[in-house]
């Protein structure tokens, strides 16, 4: 009886967060030929891809400032100024190559503003981010009011609807591929990708090994903050448009992505695979609602049901742990009185 | 370690505690703002803009209410905003399939519906033990959906509503709107149960420290679940009231309204960390908002400034609030350590 | 030179137009098993909605499988992924009020080099992006209408600002661009537009846009809303409000939402279209253009069902006709 039980065990710690998103996804896939003839077409994955272009982006460093025990919800507020920049400079026609850099540059300064709150005054992130969420938006309706740029030169809006000639990886994907590859190396064979996983766990422990908390942390913010310009950059030429409003909402998929990847919200766990297979997941069954003609509003529940999910099925899953846990000890206890 | 005594030297404590009270500050600037923005445009203070501003903020300062008893608890609802969309077109809805019903079942029913969706948010923080920013994160996208697909493109439109339920939000009595009214009733209850009553303060003990919530005899999930029950059926009124307020509701109604919310509750003075705050001040925090939009509107600043300096004030206020947190702790003597 | 016998030219002239208007009266068959998208500028708007009811029930009567999707918002952006959907599913054409002029076009090209058939409708593209424009009316003449409705309500003199819908829609901008152009004529020189206003086609958005515009602007004397959401919360606001009868409010609106504002005397006047037949004609015109019976050039004709005959005009634009004026003595004749 023993046997059985222990081997159970072992199957269930083997299996990992990972591995569950992984069968998750085959099973998707499968699903998704199965129900539309039209899923395996690489015209099909190259929007698939591309519609999740910006959110996979803002999603990276948002993992690790997750990790961190921290969080940033004022991404998709960035992207929207980074855009509304990009509309405005390009209207006084500056070179486009200065002007992407001012966006970057932006970005990062709004990524450095909220870490200094948080790290220097020691405030909770949760209610700044909600702040700078605002005030960020804020001024990317303030730089370009209720205006929308659309004639950019041609060779960057062929970059944002473009594939990679040959495949169907769009070409801004491009980007998110090579980030993901360094946020990997970074977080999982690096020193500081240690230092990450130490802040998170243990805070204090992280403080008395020396590790500057606070550098570190203000140098996530500024990432994110980097990143999220990138991702408005690469929106704006995916639409040709750029409005203040771009991206409205966009934080609370990217943060549904990160939970759904494994990253638990006390922090100290997580990896970059899984916020990548979850954020495949979440573009997977997005692309076969739509192809079926399933209404937005079902995507919506979808995904507000795969966060709970994401997070209630390990709770279920421990408390089930704990319970056999419980059980063992007790016919353990039950056997030593027998044989007394 | 003597504890310092409180600053006798400045006066009566009473006298200090007001000034020193987030509230005073907050009628403060109220009485400011309106003070510049009358005299640069009298029309500010005229019955109807007066009436306006204060059904403008009726329906904020009643989810500030049930968001107050969640952030007391260091916990957050961000689904009110899709409650307050589904119980609005639910009365709605109402009122078209069952003419004659009387205003008072419509709102029970909206009351009741609030309810059973904030149950759900207490089933899952409270049993499933999934923090309440990934519930209602959740809850927010999935009650939205479920909103929209339900609506599909219709609407609720004035004249389907009886003329006695859209006087709510158009009658007045002395001046004020009914809306208004109801909302003034339910700050006072809200007011006096926080504070006088066990289940009131044990809100406040939850916040301050969990875990000696725990070994003071409070039932911790029991509280968060009515917390968060009490939430929805305040959404749920709040719906109802919508409908009264607009006349005309769609599948988009109360979107994004969220984060009015908790700026209005955290800039009056309830800190996000929980333990700290009052009802009135957050209602004061609501109304403070809603002057400075109005303000804004009168000066003919375009109203795109305005979410930036919404976003502003809530940073301000985190900040404020955070150092007056440091500098009592130093004045105490206490061990500042990081919330 | 040989002598052509005139009664042979008459005989030969009239056989040819007979044939050539059965012809047209008759069309070119249609291609079987078509198959459509029709994309509104949102899900939500109940003017949408009549709209798209008009295209779906023109595609019934055709026998064209036809279908409504589209965002719950009004971004350009949102309705992108529709359209990328329906060339994934090989539509035969794609009937589309665009919510941005030019940020659709690249993928309705793309959509086009695919051999989907592009129409317009309600609220047009760059015409590069598209074969045909379903035009309810003519924009000047929109423009025009709209501002002679207010300036005889107001006496031709005072303040006045206009409630659109969101900053970036074609139609309301082109529309208020007809009325500025209006508004320089002479008999006009007393009139100033204050503000322009956007409601976004929200209705808590309308409403509170009114609200701040009656009070940033004492001297009010009208507003124009050339959207059916901004005019139904704009009159909601005002008939609760010291303001009824005091500020004219005019502008594009349904029958149905605004009856009982005409009859308790906060509108005077309003105009449309039928929204239905807006949607009806695009499905007949994108029906033609999908079998190739027309190019969406200038001068092609062809039958849309009880609407009649149509013909296209310059650039592809195909006009409904004009609007209807309403008020307190043809309301109760219409529902819709």
């Amino acid at each position: 009886m023993s046997e059985g039980q222990s081997s159970t065990r072992r199957l269930v710690r083997r299996v990992s967060w990972e591995t569950i998103l992984a069968l998750l996804l085959v099973l998707a896939l499968v699903g998704g030929a199965v129900l539309n003839k039209d899923f395996l077409t690489a015209e099909n994955w190259a929007n698939l891809l591309a519609n999740f272009t910006e959110i996979a982006l803002m999603a990276l460093p948002l993992s690790l400032i997750v990790i961190t025990n921290e969080i940033d919800l004022s991404v998709a507020s960035i992207l929207g100024l980074s855009s509304s920049l990009l509309g405005a400079l390009w209207q006084y026609k500056l070179a486009m190559p200065l002007v992407l850099v001012t966006c970057l540059v932006a970005g990062a300064l709004c990524g450095w503003l909220n870490g200094f709150l948080i790290v220097r005054f020691r405030l909770p992130s949760l209610a700044v981010t909600i702040g700078t969420l605002a005030l960020f938006r804020g001024f990317a309706y303030i730089i370009l009011g209720d205006k929308a740029i659309a004639d950019f030169p041609s060779e960057y809006a062929e970059f944002g609807i473009g594939v990679v000639p040959n495949t169907f990886i769009p070409t801004p994907f491009v980007l998110f591929i090579v980030l993901a590859l360094i946020f990997w190396i970074l977080l999982h064979h690096t020193t500081i990708g240690r230092r990450i996983y130490a802040i998170g766990g243990n805070p204090t422990a992280a403080r008395f090994s020396g590790i500057n908390l606070n550098r570190l942390k203000l140098l996530l913010y500024v990432a994110s903050g980097l990143i999220s310009a990138l991702a408005g950059i690469v929106y704006t030429f995916r639409f040709s448009s750029s409005r203040a409003d771009n991206g409205t909402g966009f934080e609370l998929s990217a943060i549904a992505a990160v939970f759904l990847g494994g990253v638990t919200v006390q922090g100290g766990k997580g990896t970059v695979t899984g916020v990548v297979l979850s954020l495949l997941l979440i573009g997977i069954i997005n692309n076969m609602l739509t192809l079926a003609d399933v209404a937005s509003e079902i995507l919506r529940i979808v995904t507000g049901s795969l966060l709970i999910v994401s997070v209630l099925l390990p709770n279920l899953i421990a408390k089930t742990r704990e319970s056999w846990r419980l059980m063992r000890r007790q016919r353990e206890i039950a056997g030593l009185g027998s044989a007394a | 370690m003597t504890k310092q005594a409180e600053n006798t030297a400045e006066g009566p404590g009473w006298l200090n505690a007001l000034f020193r009270s987030r509230e005073t500050s907050l009628v403060l600037l109220i009485a400011g703002l309106t003070a510049v923005t009358t005299t640069l445009n009298p029309r500010f203070l005229s019955p109807q803009s007066l009436k306006d501003l204060m059904l403008n903020v009726s329906i904020i300062a009643l989810l500030v209410l049930g968001q107050t008893v969640i952030i007391l608890m260091r916990q957050i609802d961000l689904s009110i905003s899709s409650i307050v969309g589904i119980t609005a077109f639910l009365s709605g809805t109402l009122f078209i399939n069952h003419p004659g019903i009387s205003g008072y079942v419509v709102i029970a029913i909206a009351v009741l519906t609030g309810l059973l969706l904030g149950a759900v948010n207490a089933a899952l923080i409270a049993w499933g033990k999934i923090p309440a920013l990934i519930t209602t994160l959740g809850t927010l996208y999935i009650f939205r959906g479920a909103n929209y697909a339900w609506v599909h493109g219709r609407q609720v439109n004035a004249v389907n509503v009886p003329g006695s339920f859209l006087a709510i939000g158009t009658s007045t009595v002395a001046g004020v709107p009914i809306l208004t009214w109801i909302v003034l009733i339910l700050l006072i209850l809200f007011s006096i149960g926080l504070r006088q009553y066990r289940a009131g303060r044990e809100y406040y003990a939850i916040g301050s420290n969990p875990n000696a919530a725990v070994l003071a005899g409070i039932n911790v999930s029991r509280r968060i679940a009515i917390g968060f029950i009490i939430s929805g059926a305040i959404a749920g009124l709040a719906g109802a009231l919508w409908l009264a307020r607009f006349g005309t509701v769609d599948a988009t109604a109360a979107e994004g309204i969220e984060l009015t919310v908790i700026t209005s509750t955290v800039v009056g003075g309830v800190a996000i960390t929980g333990g700290v705050g009052t009802v009135v001040g957050a209602v004061l925090g609501a109304l403070l908002l809603s002057v400075f939009s109005s303000t804004l509107v009168f000066l003919r600043v375009p109203s795109f400034w305005q979410q930036a300096f919404q976003g502003a004030m809530l940073l301000v206020a985190i900040a404020a609030d955070a150092y007056l947190a440091y500098r009592h702790a130093l004045r105490s003597r206490v061990k500042w350590s990081h919330v | 030179m040989t002598r052509i016998p005139l009664m042979r030219n008459i005989a030969v002239v009239c056989s040819l137009s007979f044939l050539g208007t059965i012809g047209f009266a008759q069309d070119k068959p249609l291609k079987k098993d078509l198959k459509f998208t029709v994309i509104p500028k949102n899900i939500n708007n109940p003017y949408m909605v009549i709209q798209s009811g008009g295209a779906t029930d023109a595609c019934k009567e055709l026998g064209i499988e036809g279908k409504v999707v589209g965002p719950s918002e009004t971004g350009a952006s949102a309705q992108v992924p529709y359209i990328n959907t329906a060339i994934t599913q090989r539509q035969n054409a794609i009937l589309i009020a665009a919510n941005d002029p030019n940020a659709l076009v690249p993928y309705l090209k793309k959509a086009m080099s695919q051999k989907i058939s592009v129409v317009t409708l309600d609220s047009d593209t760059a015409p590069e992006g598209r074969e045909i424009f379903i035009n309810q009316a003519s924009a000047e003449g929109i423009g025009q209408s709209l501002v002679q409705t207010l300036a005889k309500q107001i006496g031709s003199s005072g303040d006045f600002a206009i409630l659109s819908a969101t900053p970036n829609a074609t139609n309301q901008n082109t529309w208020i661009k007809y009325m500025q152009q209006e508004l320089k004529k002479p008999e006009y020189k007393e009139m100033k537009l204050v503000k322009i206003a956007y409601g976004n086609d929200e209705d808590q958005k309308s409403f509170t846009e009114t609200q701040g515009l009656l009070q940033a602007y004492p001297n009010l004397k009208g507003i124009i809303s050339p959207t059916s959401v901004g005019i139904a919360a704009a009159a909601r606001y005002i008939s609760t409000s010291p303001y009824k009868g005091k500020v004219a409010l005019t502008g594009l609106g349904t029958p149905n939402q605004l009856r009982q504002f005409v009859k308790d005397g906060t509108i005077k006047e309003f105009e449309l279209w039928n929204p239905a037949d807006v949607g009806y004609l695009a499905a007949y015109a994108a029906a033609q253009l999908a079998s190739g019976n027309i190019q969406g050039k200038e001068g092609e004709t062809f039958a849309a069902g009880k609407l009649g005959t149509r013909t296209v005009g310059k650039d592809g634009v195909v006009l409904l006709g004009p609007p209807t004026v309403f008020n307190a003595d043809n309301i109760d004749k219409f529902n819709f």
